[in-house]
């Protein structure tokens, strides 16, 4: 073949070797973002351990190491008590009221009064965070504290005390059958249906199975399962027609009823929809800072972000204690910018959002609402992102207000104002700031858990009062 | 054989050359003379702005009760609007850096500048307020105490230059997303929102809206 005329072939050639690897290139790209995607959504979904106890019913994130699970030892025992931690190089030292444990990293022996323990991994200290596996609490937590634990390791529940909720689950002989579910403490369930099945999911309450098998002879309501898993418990209720829900006032029992059958000439009923429960958190609070920005230095010991989480955890613990489903934006020591929190809230629809600072200026509490930046106007059916507080200012306000009535009324001192301080202009619902300030001059006084259970107490009761108002916003 | 011609040019050139190499090093010598005294001695201080004095409100953050209080000031102040306005914020600034103190800034805290930029019909008069990096940098942290030193600077601008209606505030000439980990210089303030935020806070007048001296 003479040259000139494999020329034009060698180009076609070419142009082909360049579309292949361009679309080769294209589809390594979709599948780097495919995998990336999916490793977020992983990351964000989250492994969890719950723990059920008496002075508050919580969620820890679980963290693999060394394919083993662990947790931060520290933010497990901090909502149970006075606990402190010090770091020295590879050694950790754990005080738990009069208890002294001393752990050294990549080490599985623990010192402690009354025998040394050997965990069955090695300790791990990271950046002054000790981290324990999971697998060792039940060995360990009985001796720190004193009392039984009962951990449910594959479902990662772990129930300190004697807080387990347990049920009894019934169909009764009216017409139509009810199913009657009485527990032994009030229950805040997320409830969903789907055709021929209705989930009741318990994410914060240490409901355990019950006794007896759950088969009904009931031809509407035939069966329900229950099952633990990441940290929840989960009633699926196997049933023939869609299923109605209601809960008594004391929230201890719970009613499934059929939906009545219509007559066939009647119009469709609509799909079955969420009933009672499926409502997305209906609060929403921020530690402020965390991770590698510590927020103000309250002392030499103190970092912001610390103290923050703390009365965030602790105001969660008020809201859920009053039916107030509640979303921690953060609940362990992460890096988070601010418009990630303002995407997290904005995506979980609250009523209202609470973010929780600390400070060591000035005594009591202030309680801010946002105020908007000029010359940001929404444009058409755009909004704005930095005025995305608009239309909701009033209802920021008033819960404000409301919260703002509970600390006058125990004579704790409050002051009531707006602040440049994002993310509270981001956000589409009531949202407030609140900046806790010790009582005294003493900045220590911001760790007194009598304080912080004030305040957790104060700020929730606040958006109790302000609920109705709230709720009709959502 | 060398022409006379050709020898009188290379002479000529030759003191020519002989002379600029004697001028450049008289130069030479005098420049490093200047940057020796420059390094030697303290760079000049700018000299106090000149002319009258005025009586200007200035809003003096108060750590203790949390709030802003207007205290009227005899300042001298000269020039245009720009120099006014960086005048009155160098006399907040100095409350502020002297002790004891009302709200304390670190020391070396200044106003680099302040830029006026007119109004138009689509536009709004904005002040550009340029703060310097030891006033940010070591600024204390927190959501009140931040909002203090902002909402002071422009309650201070509004209430004494007319039409101020909004206020961007700058560290070192760049933005910064917050002025120590809370408030937000990201935005530009609404002048008229932070002189309700203290007012509504405290229940004291709206700046620019009272002339009476405190």
């Amino acid at each position: 073949m003479p040259w000139s005329s494999s020329l034009p072939r060698l180009t076609e050639i070419g142009a082909r070797t360049r579309s292949v690897l361009y679309l080769a290139s294209c589809a390594a790209l979709l599948w780097l973002g495919f995998v990336a995607g999916s490793r977020a959504a992983s990351d964000g979904l989250g492994e969890k351990l719950s723990i059920y106890s008496k002075a508050a019913n919580y969620s820890l994130p679980i963290e693999q190491r060394n394919g083993q699970d662990y947790v931060g030892l520290l933010e497990l025992l901090d909502p149970l008590g006075t606990v402190s931690a010090t770091a020295d190089h590879s050694h950790w030292r754990l005080h738990f009221y009069q208890e002294e444990l001393e752990f050294n990293d990549k080490k599985s022996k623990v010192k402690m009064h009354g025998g040394d323990l050997t965990l069955p991994a090695d300790f791990l200290l990271e950046n002054g965070r000790g981290l324990v596996p999971v697998s060792s609490l039940s060995m360990m937590l009985p001796r720190i504290l004193g009392g039984p634990v009962e951990f449910h390791q594959a479902a990662r529940r772990l129930f300190i005390g004697d807080v387990q909720v347990h049920f009894t689950a019934a169909v009764n002989s009216a017409t139509p059958p009810s199913l009657v579910m009485n527990f032994s403490s009030p229950v805040n369930p997320t409830i969903t249906t789907e055709p021929g099945k209705t989930r009741i999911v318990f994410a914060r309450e240490g409901v355990v199975a019950p006794a007896s098998p759950l088969t009904f002879s009931s031809t509407v309501i035939r069966s329900a399962s229950f099952t633990e898993n990441n940290g929840a418990a989960e009633l699926a209720v196997n049933t023939a027609s869609a299923l109605t829900t209601s809960v008594s006032a004391d929230r201890k029992t719970i009613i499934l009823t059929p939906v009545p059958q219509v007559a066939q000439v009647a119009p469709p009923p609509p799909p079955p929809a969420p009933v009672y429960g499926a409502r997305r958190y209906f609060a929403v609070v921020d530690a402020s800072h965390g991770g590698s920005e510590r927020g103000a230095a309250l002392n030499d010991d103190l970092a912001e972000k610390d103290i923050t989480l703390i009365y965030a955890r602790r105001i969660r613990q008020e809201l859920e204690a009053r039916g107030i489903s509640t979303l921690l934006v953060r609940d362990g020591d992460m890096t988070l910018t601010l418009d990630q929190r303002a995407n997290a809230a904005n995506l979980a629809h609250p009523a209202i959002y609470i973010a929780v600072h600390a400070a060591s200026q000035g005594i009591g509490v202030r309680v801010y609402t946002a105020l908007l930046p000029a010359g940001n106007a929404s444009v058409g059916p755009f909004v704005n992102w930095n005025v995305a507080q608009s239309g909701y200012e009033q209802m920021s306000r008033d819960a404000a207000s409301q919260i703002t009535a509970q600390f006058q009324a125990k004579q704790v001192p409050v002051k009531m104002m707006t602040a440049a301080l994002r993310p509270l202009n981001n956000i589409r619902a009531a949202a407030i700031a609140v900046e806790v300030a010790p009582q005294g001059d003493d900045v220590s006084g911001l760790t007194s858990v009598t304080y912080q259970q004030l305040v957790a107490y104060l700020v929730a009761a606040g958006v109790a009062a302000d609920r109705t108002k709230l709720e009709a916003s959502k | 054989m060398i022409s006379r011609q050709l020898v009188i040019t290379l002479i000529v050139l030759l003191i020519a050359a002989l002379a600029m190499g004697f001028y450049a090093g008289r130069m030479r010598a005098h420049i490093v003379s200047s940057a020796e005294q420059a390094q030697g001695t303290p760079a000049p201080v700018a000299p106090p702005a000149a002319g009258p004095t005025e009586t200007v409100t200035l809003y003096v953050a108060y750590d203790d009760s949390g709030s802003v209080h207007p205290r009227a000031a005899q300042i001298p102040l000269s020039g245009g609007r720009q120099q006014r306005a960086e005048g009155m914020l160098r006399a907040l600034l100095a409350i502020y850096l002297e002790r004891p103190s009302p709200h304390v800034l670190p020391p070396g805290s200044d106003v680099r500048g302040v830029y006026i930029v007119g109004a138009t019909a689509q536009t709004p008069t904005l002040a550009v307020v340029d703060l310097n990096e030891a006033l940010a940098d070591g600024h204390r942290s927190g959501v009140l105490i931040e909002e203090l030193t902002v909402a002071s600077i422009v309650q201070t601008l509004t209430a004494n230059l007319d039409g101020i209606q909004e206020v961007k505030i700058l560290v070192e000439g760049k933005e910064r997303d917050t002025l120590a980990g809370h408030a937000d210089l990201s935005n530009m303030f609404d002048a008229g929102a932070v002189s309700r935020m203290m007012a509504t806070a405290e229940g004291l007048p709206v700046a620019g809206s009272q002339s009476r001296d405190f």
